[in-house]
């Protein structure tokens, strides 16, 4: 087993994906020649031509529109949009075309079309490069939306993506693409696409969070020891559909829960959580559903980003207030 | 060469002052005509149309009964049977003569409005009604006859088609004039202003995509005239995106015909797009909702009556062609049949129930979806046995 990073793991994962179904083809600004400004897509290009990995031109809406077209055709297209803010411009065509195919072709159609989206902040970019807009395309009938955090999961993730026949959004924690874990492509994935998994166990509290932020919730829960407290942490893996499951029965055993999220905090992914962790865990909750987030203002200058993205010490001092209850 | 004379700088074109050119965007410029409005053959050097009369008897038959349908489906709409109708009228040659252009393996992209388009593809005239009243949002598979649904979002399907167009060109399904594929995208000269549309343009040239963009230029975008799109003709535009563009009468379906299988030629040939600017009239309102009294005037729809796209070829076929008055009469009589099939097929189209649609939004239902339908399905059956 080598060690590889997140991003170079969701290359394999294409890579593999590639070699197994020659109608899956990727497309995207800059993925050819260059590999993505992430160098995601590096080297497949060479490997697989120009008619599976295709530069397009600079509009994101024709990038989606046009992979409508190809997936009627028989395609699976993997679109890459470059960053998180430059999906906009597809958004029609995501929301009316992409997600509402399967629904009002009463079930002819299917898009299988994966839209990978490198998202979040933390990377000092620009602005437009560090937003998390997961509950736009969360709240869409149709769309399936996921996020990974480790690059494990990103390896199998984009895989189990590409052979869904759902159209899938799939965040890619950009800060996260030089973060390097063990990967044994031999061995299955262990979890099917749309479960949480439980990534640390505790007893006091859970920690509920997805992409960036799981390394984030992973570190303060090793901080919290020092408290004496023990956190449970739950990567959610997919937001559209939540796996409700899983997050209910963390939430049951430790009776206290934290959302953790870069995407801001009204009407977030958090917000939905808590209303489900409401209704169905109501008489076992100790506190209710708190949540550490980005502040509902835009995505702010880079200097200031340390103080808007959720932290240690922020996460902590969730855990402080869900305690306190 | 103008001569260069020291002066005052060139004066700075100022907002309130008149344009410089009027627009041009609405004047008849010339365009591909093979049979004139008052029913006569006139030649084109660089387009013929040479197949028989029986062909063109065909066509007006395709016309009359297009037009019988959608006067129908109108009328339906007026009676409470429909919730909204978009009408084709003045359009039925651009439509005709497009759609016989195309062959079976050829892949089509309407608007809205391509009643006609669907009716050359052997679509069901009633599945069309679906949409507009209410029980689905196209019934029909896009598999079965190359039609894709019906398109709402005004320029979206562009961008499907040179999609589309650009997996015919993986396939390795073009290269051939006869036996290749192509793709033909319908839209609209207000669906023109649209950036899909203008997307839909450069990606197919820069990929060399098999597909024609078929423009009906009926002059009109609900209440805003063609010269709210455009200061230039609009196949002027394809220039500029690096492909040939055509304007063609649109109410000539003889021209039409043939400018659109030739542009189809050119694409499953693999030479590329076409835009071709159809140059038609909107007769009747945008749907059923409009009301084009508000914003045009009654001179100019009289004006374009004359150019009827059925009343020349009627013209022509009668003193041409020894076509008598049975002809005529059989095919009116067909569309009164069909019409009466249409509205008794319209009358029983069953009422669709809501649970059905729940299992559509997925191909792999979500458990959040699977407990809302099953809390609906109870919710609606405790009304059960209530009056």
């Amino acid at each position: 087993m080598t060690k590889i990073t997140l991003g170079k793991a969701i290359n394999a994962g294409l890579r593999a994906a590639m070699e197994k179904d020659p109608k899956v083809i990727v497309m995207g600004e800059d993925i050819g020649k260059l590999g993505g400004v992430f160098r995601v897509t590096e080297g497949l290009q060479k490997d697989f031509g120009e008619d599976r990995v295709i530069d397009t031109p600079l509009a994101e809406s024709g990038i989606i529109g046009t992979a409508v077209g190809l997936a009627l055709r028989g395609y699976r297209p993997v679109c890459e949009i470059q960053f998180d803010g430059f999906v906009f411009p597809a958004y029609d065509q995501i929301i009316n075309q992409v997600a509402k195919m399967h629904y009002r072709s009463m079930g002819k159609i299917r898009m299988p079309i994966v839209i990978r989206i490198p998202y979040g902040g933390g990377i000092g970019a620009v602005e437009h490069h560090s937003e998390s807009p997961e509950t736009l395309f969360a709240h869409v009938p149709g769309l399936k939306v996921i996020s990974c955090g480790d690059p494990v999961d990103a390896y199998w993730m984009i895989q189990q993506a590409i052979t869904s026949d759902d159209p899938i959004v799939f965040f890619e924690p950009k800060r996260r693409y030089h973060e390097k874990a063990e990967l044994d492509e031999s061995t299955p994935p262990s979890l099917p696409l749309h479960k949480a998994k439980v990534v640390r166990e505790g007893t006091d509290a859970t920690l509920l969070c997805y992409g960036p932020m799981v390394k984030t919730c992973l570190q303060a829960a090793e901080a919290a020891v020092e408290d004496g407290r023990n956190l449970e942490v739950v990567d959610l893996r997919t937001i559209a559909p939540f796996d409700l499951a899983t997050i209910f029965a963390s939430v049951k055993k430790t009776r206290r829960a934290v959302v953790v999220h870069e995407a801001p905090y009204s009407f977030g992914p958090g917000s939905e959580i808590a209303a489900r962790v409401t209704e169905e865990c109501f008489y076992h909750l100790e506190a209710p559903v708190l949540r550490v987030t980005g502040y509902d203002t835009p995505y702010p200058p880079s200097r200031m980003e340390d103080d808007y993205l959720p932290d240690l010490d922020r996460v902590l001092d969730g855990v402080d207030r869900v305690m306190g209850y | 060469m103008s001569e260069s004379v020291p002066g005052p700088a060139p004066e700075v074109f100022a907002p309130h002052e008149a344009p410089v050119s009027p627009p041009q965007a609405s004047e008849e410029v010339e365009f591909v005509q093979l049979l004139t409005p008052e029913g006569e053959r006139v030649e084109h050097p660089d387009y013929k149309f040479d197949l028989d009369d029986e062909t063109i008897k065909g066509f007006y038959r395709d016309m009359v009964l297009v037009r019988r349908i959608d006067s129908e489906a109108t009328a339906l709409q007026r009676q409470g049977e429909l919730g909204l109708w978009a009408s084709l009228l003045g359009q039925e040659a651009a439509q005709i003569g497009s759609g016989r252009a195309l062959n079976k393996k050829d892949m089509v992209f309407p608007t809205y409005r391509e009643h006609g388009v669907a009716f050359c593809q052997g679509v069901n005239p009633l599945n069309l009604l679906g949409l507009f009243r209410g029980v689905d949002q196209g019934a029909w598979d896009p598999k079965d006859n190359n039609f894709h649904l019906y398109t709402i979002v005004i320029g979206a399907q562009t961008l499907h088609a040179t999609g589309y167009a650009m997996g015919q060109q993986r396939d390795h399904a073009i290269g051939d004039a006869e036996n290749g594929e192509a793709t033909i995208a319908y839209f609209g000269d207000g669906a023109s202003s649209q950036g899909d549309v203008n997307e839909a343009f450069i990606w197919a040239s820069v990929f060399n995509a098999p597909v024609v963009f078929f423009c009906q230029n009926n002059q009109w975008a609900i209440s805003e005239p063609i010269d709210r799109q455009t200061r230039i003709p609009l196949y002027q535009r394809a220039a500029g995106f690096g492909f040939p563009g055509i304007r063609v009468d649109g109410n000539d379906v003889l021209a039409t015909y043939a400018v659109t299988q030739q542009a189809l030629k050119r694409a499953r040939e693999g030479s590329g797009p076409t835009l071709i600017e159809a140059y038609t009239y909107r007769m009747g309102a945008h749907t059923t909702s409009d009301d084009p009294t508000k914003y045009r005037l009654n001179e100019d729809l009289e004006h374009w009556k004359l150019k009827d796209p059925i009343e020349r070829v009627h013209a022509y076929l009668s003193r041409h062609a020894g076509v008598d008055h049975d002809f005529f009469d059989e095919i009116d009589a067909e569309g009164d049949k069909i019409a009466a099939e249409l509205r008794a097929g319209c009358l029983a189209l069953p009422d669709p129930v809501l649970t059905d649609f729940f299992q559509n939004v997925y191909v792999e239902e979500t458990p959040q979806l699977a407990e809302q339908r099953d809390q609906f399905v109870a919710y609606a059956a405790s009304f059960e046995g209530e009056g």
